[in-house]
């Protein structure tokens, strides 16, 4: 045994993995190679298409052609979608108003969400029971889409913005994940501030909310990704609408059902002088335009992430 | 994973009940200490003034919940009218259970059931057991760089909307898409995946998996990471090679998530992707797409039979309910707790 447990030599030699605990089997050269290329082709599948879709939207007509449509390999490189995607038309009045509900949506679900989490995470406060229970049962029963869908169109929310916003702005998920976070930290200095006389407001903003940042940071990623991702309550509320489709919207209608997009694909074009753009292209901006915020904040909250679900999920 | 942190809820709260904790109770406690040495037996009064800004700070969210979820719970009696958007819901004729009559004598309704049931079936089967042997295979990679750019990528996926997930499918093995664009210069025919009904099910499973595996895998890592390792450690110095290993530590070890996994899943046999579908039932002809979620929407709000698609609605939340209740009898004639506890 003792060979084994010989100091582990770093470099490109090295006997084996110092990682790999003493009792293990050596692992077999097969069995490394099949978990190698399975891991490898899993990762393939997940990044080929988006690379494919990236490329194309940024490829020339001609590299377009040679290719038969999308592009496998850099062949000449054009930002021409782009510019005219966001120079106006329904691509960019979709990404405003994205935005906008992203932002507007997102604020009043924090403030919601953390208000709740923090006045349930106290316990033996009077009805924290009850209101608790009140949040669960919805995870459990619904009243279905149709009564849903009615009680939205009487309070007179067919077609309006906020028809995309409230209906889902509470998950109780991310409250009872905020609320475990709450009733687990810091309890020493929440009772230190509360001898001071801090009130309940004062001890959420001043001392559990600065200790819970990575908590906040992962339900403030759920909520903003739930909001650009805004589909099904737009198909319910706003369907005919054009003027008012957020982009995942305008993703469905001119790239996943090839609608023609008024004023950029058919006229557009000839009006900013970029009349032998092929559609193909444009239609692969706007998906890389959806893509785009989940792949830039993606990395920064992966870390996070992992730490604040698995803490929430399974406790730690 | 929902329901986990509903039980963690309960549980804090039961053991946390003893010890204090709350300033603001102690210092009541402490003046009126002769007469109340218990807490919770304080006049509901002193309680209300001592927690009146806890309970005004829920009130936001639980008015949210009352008027999107449980309003249209009640909204729920349309199904039991011959509701117009006219009258609204208190002037509605009553229809009593003529909307379920019609309902149960429909067979584009029994379609969609055994529609969701399939898809149901080929999804349990081929996606459910993925993401437990990848957290598996990936945490048997000792490379900790690895593992963790492994899972991040897997795990993006999960962010996509509906949408963008079946454009990209449509992208590569669409029509027009990657494959077919290959095999066209090849001379080798083309095979449009998104538009043949016959293989849907697997179609919509395959994206499933792309989607969501990751999401996946990141649940069963957790449960992995939780075994002992001394008992590795002690089995492998018995003899037990690394497949007797895995058999007699790795799984039971992971037995309590695949089955709280499970019961979800069977809770939710009659949801089965209802936006994925709704995008593709265009494309692939409602016939093999149409499941009782979409049924709902096209047959309530499509042709403004309201009451209709609400009935569907009730009869699709009741049978789920005996499946979630069911799942779980389940689990606990298997000695886990699954959903709930006994």
């Amino acid at each position: 045994m003792t060979t084994l447990t010989a100091p582990p030599v770093r470099g490109r030699s090295r006997p084996r993995n110092p990682h790999r605990p003493v009792w293990e089997e050596p692992p077999t050269a097969a069995g490394q190679t099949a978990k190698g290329l399975t891991l490898g082709t899993v990762v393939l599948l997940i990044i080929v298409p988006v690379y494919c879709v990236v490329l194309t939207s940024v490829s020339t007509p001609g590299a377009i052609n040679r290719a038969g449509g999308l592009v496998l390999v850099p062949d000449g490189i054009t930002f021409d979608p782009y510019t005219t995607m966001l120079s106006g038309g329904p691509v960019r009045r979709a990404l405003v108003v994205t935005l906008a509900i992203t932002v507007v949506g997102t604020a009043i679900s924090m403030v919601v969400s953390v208000l709740c989490a923090y006045g349930l995470s106290r316990s033996r406060s009077l009805g924290h029971r009850f209101l608790l229970m009140l949040l669960v049962l919805t995870m459990f029963v619904s009243g279905g889409l149709i009564p849903t869908f009615l009680v939205v169109s009487e309070l007179g929310g067919y077609g309006k913005y906020w028809s995309l916003i409230l209906p889902s702005a509470v998950s109780v998920f991310n409250i009872l994940v905020l609320r475990s976070f709450y009733s687990s930290t810091a309890a020493e200095l929440i009772d230190a501030a509360r001898m001071d006389g801090a009130s309940e407001w004062r001890i959420l903003w001043s001392v559990v909310l600065p200790t819970s940042r990575a908590v906040t940071a992962v339900i403030t990623l759920f909520y903003a990704v739930g909001y650009w991702n805004t589909f099904f309550n737009v198909m319910l509320y706003m369907p005919a609408d054009s003027q008012k489709w957020p982009l995942q919207y305008v993703l469905y209608e001119y790239v996943n059902l090839g609608m023609n997009m008024p004023g950029q694909v058919n006229s557009g074009f000839g009006v900013s002088g970029h009349s032998q753009t092929a559609p193909l292209s444009l239609q692969m901006a706007v998906v890389v335009l959806t893509l785009l915020p989940i792949m830039l904040v993606f990395p920064f909250m992966q870390k996070h992430f992992a730490k604040g679900m698995l803490t929430g999920a399974i406790k730690g | 994973m929902v329901s986990t942190v509903a039980e963690q809820g309960e549980d804090e709260q039961d053991s946390s009940d003893r010890p204090a904790g709350d300033g603001g109770a102690g210092r009541t406690t402490a003046s009126s200490a002769g007469t109340a040495p218990q807490v919770d037996r304080l006049n509901w009064r002193v309680r209300l003034r001592r927690d009146k800004s806890l309970i005004l700070m829920t009130l936001p969210a639980v008015g949210l919940l009352l008027v999107f979820n449980y309003l249209p719970m009640v909204g729920t009696i349309t199904a039991f009218q011959y509701y117009d958007p006219l009258d609204g819901i208190r002037n509605s004729q009553w229809a009593g259970l003529a909307n379920f009559r019609q309902l149960f004598g429909d067979p584009l309704f029994w379609h969609a059931m055994e529609n969701t049931l399939y898809i149901s079936a080929v999804q349990l089967v081929l996606f459910f057991p993925i993401p437990i042997l990848l957290a598996l295979l990936l945490n048997s990679v000792l490379n900790s760089r690895i593992r963790s750019v492994v899972q991040a990528i897997t795990f993006l996926p999960h962010f996509y909307s509906w949408v963008l997930v079946v454009t990209l499918f449509q992208q590569m093995i669409g029509g027009a898409g990657l494959l077919n664009q290959f095999l066209r210069q090849h001379n080798a025919g083309t095979w449009d995946f998104m538009t043949n009904p016959h293989t849907f099910s697997l179609l919509v499973t395959s994206q499933v998996v792309w989607k969501d595996a990751g999401w996946g895998i990141i649940v069963f890592l957790a449960a992995l990471s939780a075994i002992d390792q001394n008992l590795y450690e002690a089995a492998a110095s018995d003899g037990a090679g690394r497949w007797r290993r895995l058999w007699h530590i790795t799984l039971p070890g992971m037995r309590s998530v695949i089955v709280l996994m499970l019961v979800l899943r069977l809770g939710n046999a009659l949801s089965v992707g209802f936006e994925q579908l709704l995008i593709q039932r265009f494309a692939v002809g409602h016939d093999a797409a149409d499941v009782l979620d979409t049924f709902s929407f096209y047959y309530g709000i499509g042709t403004q039979n309201y009451s209709y698609g609400a009935a569907a609605g009730i009869f699709k939340s009741v049978i789920s309910l005996l499946l979630i209740w069911g799942a779980n009898k389940l689990a606990h004639r298997f000695g886990e707790d699954g959903l709930y506890r006994k």
